[in-house]
């Protein structure tokens, strides 16, 4: 019963489709469909609208680079936690296994402290997500084990902790009228304040990331395998999983720092998309990054619509994921004894 | 072509397992290795196949230091069989085995038409080309274990070492990948492994290689090297000889 790849991509595909459609039109100010296919095509083809100027705006300017976020966040988590899944042999694993998230919010709340502005408060999480994976990898190596994998999460989960007191160390110093809100704000994750401008430095680093492990999806097949076996069939274990770390994890810090904190996604798609495609990293990963993207789209569409304010995305990722985790623990006990 | 230990301290960078160990294969033959848990018979074949560096001694494969071969070449020259284990992803039998070709392509290849050839081929050999479509993980032990064994048929070694083939296998399936060992070396590989059961040596084997706490007892053809007197020095337990009188086959029963 292997699960055929067209039409999973297919389902993934049309997910996104129809987020994006969704996405668009669902809101405060309601868009017709035959308005947004007007200004998208208008602008395609360099004609001028029939729509209102207003619909354009909304269209372009107020929801167009948030859903750009939404889809490239999501995709981006979705594909890293696929890869980390896979390098883990763990299908428990999440993209902030490694501390990513953890290192990125210390960056954060960091820049938020010192007043950084955007750029810097983006720029410090980034960096921070990076430094963060980059620390747990190299105390992880000097760990001598025999079984690498394994010192390298543990290692990762007590170099989360300790930046984790970071975090609540630097919340329990900040101002709390001005700083703190703006703190806690970040850490539950938010693309309201998305503008055109962020968009780059997201799309860069996610679309470099997301290309590497791309290139690498069927020797991703082989790392999933134990370290022994794999370099018995001839893959160089050690800078292979050098590079796929590297890889997610700047996928990871670019969108933690854009977003904030969304939990959950790298977790939850990859499941989804290995419903859909099976387990073969070369169709899971394309089918993980449109299903991401079309997943957190909707995510995002109820966050801003659900409720007169914004329901930060950390939390509706966490209803959704946790009756999901635990329906996933449950049939574990069959699948992956 | 051989594959050979010279000399080899072999062991852990916290420990070390055995000292002074000479070891050879030549193509063709299959070596059994023998010897109580513990003995160091795991280590030794993961520092045959090069996943372990010898602490001293070498290794050496043609006359060349495996040591200097590319992990990548070594995949071409040696295949190892690993004892069966719940995988974690439910890849299909056919995508196993193709793993089997990672060190005919290069990092970003994707399988060639040939490579699915070779693993079709492979798969048609052992009988289990009907289970290419489903996934590794609803088969059975008997069927994994035939898996791994075509997917180390599909890197085209010239040996293959095997980790307690027969351990976790029913009685039919044992004797099916007893008759699998000695096909291989009827088709010129050099077949190394490693069992608890000195009956499967005598009915598979060539030439047995007796390992206790990282010494070894004694090697040889398996008729002169699987006696009574040795197995019971070997495992530090009474052992009984039976023997078939219509054949002359021999075979031992522990306690």
């Amino acid at each position: 019963m292997t699960r055929p790849f067209l039409p999973g991509l297919g389902v993934a595909l049309g997910v996104l489709v129809l987020g994006l459609i969704v996405a668009f039109t669902v809101g405060r100010y309601p868009v017709t469909l035959a308005e947004l296919v007007d200004v998208i095509w208008s602008r395609a083809t360099g004609g001028q609208p029939t729509a209102p100027a207003a619909v354009e705006n909304v269209v372009l300017l107020v929801r167009g680079p948030r859903v750009v976020a939404a889809v490239l966040v999501g995709a981006a988590l979705a594909v890293a936690g696929t890869a980390f899944q896979g390098l883990f042999r763990n299908p428990l694993v999440s993209p902030d296994i490694l501390g990513a998230s953890s290192g990125a919010a210390l960056g954060a709340v960091l820049g938020i402290f010192f007043s950084l502005g955007v750029v810097g408060i983006e720029g410090l999480a980034f960096l921070g997500g990076l430094v963060a994976v980059a620390a747990v990898y190299v105390i992880g190596s000097f760990l001598q084990s025999r079984d690498p994998i394994l010192v390298l999460v543990l290692t990762g989960v007590v170099i989360g902790a300790l930046l984790g007191a970071g975090v609540g160390l630097v919340k329990y110093l900040a101002d709390p009228y001005n700083q703190l809100p703006a703190m806690t704000f970040w850490l539950l994750g938010s693309l309201a304040a998305i503008t055109v401008a962020d968009l780059l430095p997201l799309l860069g680093p996610v679309a470099l990331g997301t290309a590497v492990l791309l290139a690498l999806r069927w020797r991703i097949n082989v790392m999933s395998l134990p370290d022994d076996e794999a370099r018995a069939l001839g893959l160089a274990t050690g800078p292979l999983r050098i590079a796929i770390v590297a890889a997610a994890t700047l996928v990871t810090s670019a969108s933690v720092a854009t977003s904030g904190i969304i939990g959950w996604v790298g977790l939850v798609v990859p499941h989804l998309a290995r419903a859909l495609v099976g387990p073969d990293f070369p169709k899971l990963i394309p089918t993980a990054a449109l299903l991401g993207g079309g997943y957190l789209l909707f995510i995002d569409t109820i966050a801003r619509t659900a409720a007169p304010v914004e329901i930060p995305l950390g939390i509706l990722t966490a209803v959704i994921g946790t009756p999901f985790f635990i329906w996933l623990l449950a049939g574990m006990q069959k699948n992956w004894s | 072509m051989s594959l050979s230990g010279r000399d080899l301290t072999i062991g852990y960078s916290d420990r070390v397992v055995g000292r002074s160990l000479d070891v050879a294969l030549e193509q063709g033959e299959v070596l059994a290795l023998l010897g109580p848990n513990g003995g160091g018979k795991t280590t030794l074949l993961k520092t045959l196949l090069g996943i372990l560096s010898p602490q001293a001694g070498e290794v050496a494969i043609g006359g060349r230091s495996l040591a200097s071969i590319s992990i990548r070449e070594r995949a071409r020259l040696i295949a190892y069989v690993p004892q069966v284990h719940n995988p974690t992803f439910a890849f299909t039998v056919e995508s196993v085995v193709l793993m089997g070709r990672t060190a005919h392509g290069n990092l970003f290849s994707r399988p060639s038409a040939h490579d699915r050839t070779v693993a079709a081929r492979t798969l048609e050999q052992f009988g289990i080309a009907h289970l290419a479509s489903r996934p590794y993980t609803m088969i059975s032990g008997g069927e994994r274990q035939l898996v791994l064994l075509a997917r180390a048929l599909a890197q085209e070694p010239q040996f293959v070492v095997l980790d307690e083939p027969t351990a976790s296998l029913d009685f039919g399936n044992q004797g099916k990948v007893m008759r699998e060992i000695r096909a291989l070396a009827k088709a010129g590989h050099g077949v190394l492994f490693t069992t608890h059961d000195p009956n499967h040596a005598l009915r598979a084997a060539d030439r047995a290689y007796l390992l206790r706490a990282g010494e070894r007892v004694a090697e040889g053809a398996v008729g002169s090297v699987l006696t009574r007197e040795q197995l019971e020095e070997l495992y530090r337990a009474p052992v009984e000889k039976l023997t078939d009188s219509a054949s002359g086959h021999a075979a031992f029963l522990p306690g």
